[in-house]
């Protein structure tokens, strides 16, 4: 679909500040008054390209979440009228699934998958990811840090290195 | 031994030191300060950037490039200009790399100064303008621009301020400390004086690429200009570089090889390592320099309106990374609220003033600061304006 410019402008900062900012500060910065924006975003949201307004959380500094996270290429086999769709929402329906991506390559379908501990995840995929039908085979790579998540580096200590006042 | 002081130079003992450095000694000391006072880009040089300057390091590229900079460089800063801003240089013979454009400045003038020359320096202005032309033996012709005017030369301001001794003309759009940028028609008419007093026009366009709302014109663009125009520009600003030193200017080939002379001697070349980070910074860089721009400008937007709400204001400037508000509201000179609101809000600013005299009754605050830091620093300024309403 094809959007006006403001909205995509607005989109823009909406991805590129925190979750926070406030209604108010969004129309000064995309130049417009603030019942505009509001209708805007209202618009952005039910055209289902605005899907949610999220925070980046780096649940592994906070005690008793730490968690693991698993990244596993999976091998389907396409059914008739339906191809890849069907088995790839079996799968996204499980709330351990964070995210199902569609790949070209070597596999088919790669899972990103959460869960409390290694255990947990190795016993999703053996008892639900690998039994479904139309999986023939799995791969489990597990995440050992995490740099960078969606744009947002997760250790930085790239402080301000400017001097206070310059021409 | 006479006085050690007495050694001195005269000229350099008449200087002014820089007002800049007295806030800074004032902001330095203070923890938790948001400053505003910062006359360069927040972000860090692109990292595509940084990796071709290691790579250069890591292939030993330390020696002296020729005194122009490296072909590979003048060859892309050709390519660059007339793409970006259509204007067209021989790598081979108009294109002189130098140390920033502060480099790039000292050496234009020293090449086209006799002592007791004059040159007009648009005022409120960079605040080096003045202190380069009298050390290198001219005289600085300052004109006053006008808030009413969004601080734009008037043609017969400049007319006004030309004597027998004029030959030259700093100008500087999109310009610090005022953000104002000035558009096709008030450049012609200004090159109309150039062209009726003979003079030459030093276009100082390091804030090109930052220019928000209008299609940028460069000086040396406009018809007939190029003979009579040393255009100065580098990467501090749009490529966010400003620690690399790295500038350039673009001249007729008799003003660029006089200055090539002069930095020849002086300078050699620019550091070899920064001209590296320079050509990639040109080559790839044009997508991070557009990103900077836009969330500069949606800074902006913020920043100015949140100040013209507070009885600050502002007029909305066209490029650069900095709004020049009125003080006048709060009855405050330059100096005193700069200092109070550091002292009272530890929000840095710079006074006005220090710009020159038409500075006075406004501040330079910079916007390239983070969004979050920009929502507190108003909601500080926002509080000391209530504090301090005019007497
Ligand atoms: C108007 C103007 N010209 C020149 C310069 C110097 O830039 P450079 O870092 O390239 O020496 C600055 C830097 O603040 C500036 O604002």
């Amino acid at each position: 679909m094809k959007l006006t410019e403001k909205q995509i402008e607005v989109l823009e900062i909406l991805e590129n500040n925190s979750a926070r900012i406030p209604v108010e500060d969004i129309a000064k910065m995309a130049q417009l008054t603030v019942a505009e924006t509001e209708t805007l975003l209202d618009k952005l949201v039910e055209m289902k390209v605005l899907v949610r307004f999220n925070s980046v959380i780096d649940w592994s500094k906070v005690d008793g979440h730490e968690g693991v996270t698993a990244m596993i290429d999976v091998k389907v086999a396409p059914k008739r009228g339906v191809g890849f769709d069907e088995v790839a929402q079996r799968i996204y329906r499980f709330k351990e699934v964070r995210s199902v991506y569609l790949m070209s390559g070597a596999y088919d379908l790669s899972v990103i998958i959460e869960g409390h501990s290694m255990n947990e995840v190795a016993r999703f995929v053996s008892e639900k990811l690998s039994t479904l039908d139309s999986v023939l085979s799995t791969t489990t790579h597990f995440i050992l840090k995490k740099y960078k998540h969606d744009g947002t580096i997760f250790e930085q200590n790239e402080d301000d290195k400017r001097i206070v006042v310059s021409p | 031994m006479k006085e050690t002081k007495s050694y001195l130079s005269k000229t350099v003992e008449e200087l002014k030191p820089s007002g800049i450095r007295r806030f800074f000694d004032l902001a330095a000391g203070m923890e938790g300060v948001i400053s505003l006072g910062v006359g360069e880009p927040d972000f860090i040089t692109p990292w595509s950037v940084r990796e071709a300057a290691i790579l250069s390091l890591e292939q030993g590229y330390t020696s002296y490039t020729a005194n122009a900079g490296l072909m590979d460089l003048r060859e892309e800063i050709a390519i660059y200009m007339q793409k970006s801003f259509g204007v067209s240089y021989s790598p081979q013979s108009e294109i002189v790399v130098t140390v920033g454009a502060s480099q790039a400045l000292d050496i234009s003038l020293r090449a086209i100064l006799d002592s007791g020359d004059e040159v007009i320096v648009v005022e409120p202005s960079f605040v080096s303008y003045v202190p380069l032309v009298t050390l290198a033996g001219g005289v600085p012709v300052q004109v006053q621009t006008l808030k009413e005017n969004g601080f734009k030369i008037l043609p017969e301001q400049l007319e006004n301020a030309i004597t027998s001794r004029t030959k030259a003309i700093i100008l500087c759009s999109p310009n610090n400390p005022t953000g104002t940028m000035l558009s096709g028609d008030e450049l012609n008419a200004i090159a109309k004086i150039a062209e009726r007093y003979d003079l030459l026009v030093l276009s100082d366009e390091i804030y090109a690429e930052l220019a928000y709302d209008d299609e940028y014109t460069s000086f040396a663009a406009i018809r007939e200009m190029k003979k009579r125009t040393i255009l100065i520009s580098g990467f501090s600003k749009g490529f966010a570089m400003t620690g690399w030193r790295l500038g350039f200017i673009c001249a007729p080939e008799e003003i660029s090889q006089a200055m090539l002379k002069i930095h020849q001697y002086a300078m050699m070349c620019a550091p070899t390592m920064a001209q590296f980070a320079a050509l990639e910074a040109l080559k790839t860089g044009r997508s991070d320099v557009e990103d900077m721009k836009k969330s500069y400008k949606r800074r902006r937007n913020y920043f100015v309106q949140s100040l013209n709400e507070l009885g600050l204001t502002c007029h909305m400037p066209g490029g650069a990374f900095y709004a020049f508000p009125s003080i006048e509201s709060t009855g405050l000179s330059s100096e005193e609220f700069a200092e109070k609101l550091l002292l009272e809000e530890k929000v840095a600013v710079v006074p006005g003033n220090i710009f020159g005299e038409s500075g006075e009754g406004h501040v330079r605050c910079s916007y390239a600061t983070s969004m979050e830091l920009l929502q507190e620093a108003i909601k500080r300024i926002s509080h000391f304006v209530k504090q301090n309403p005019k007497a």
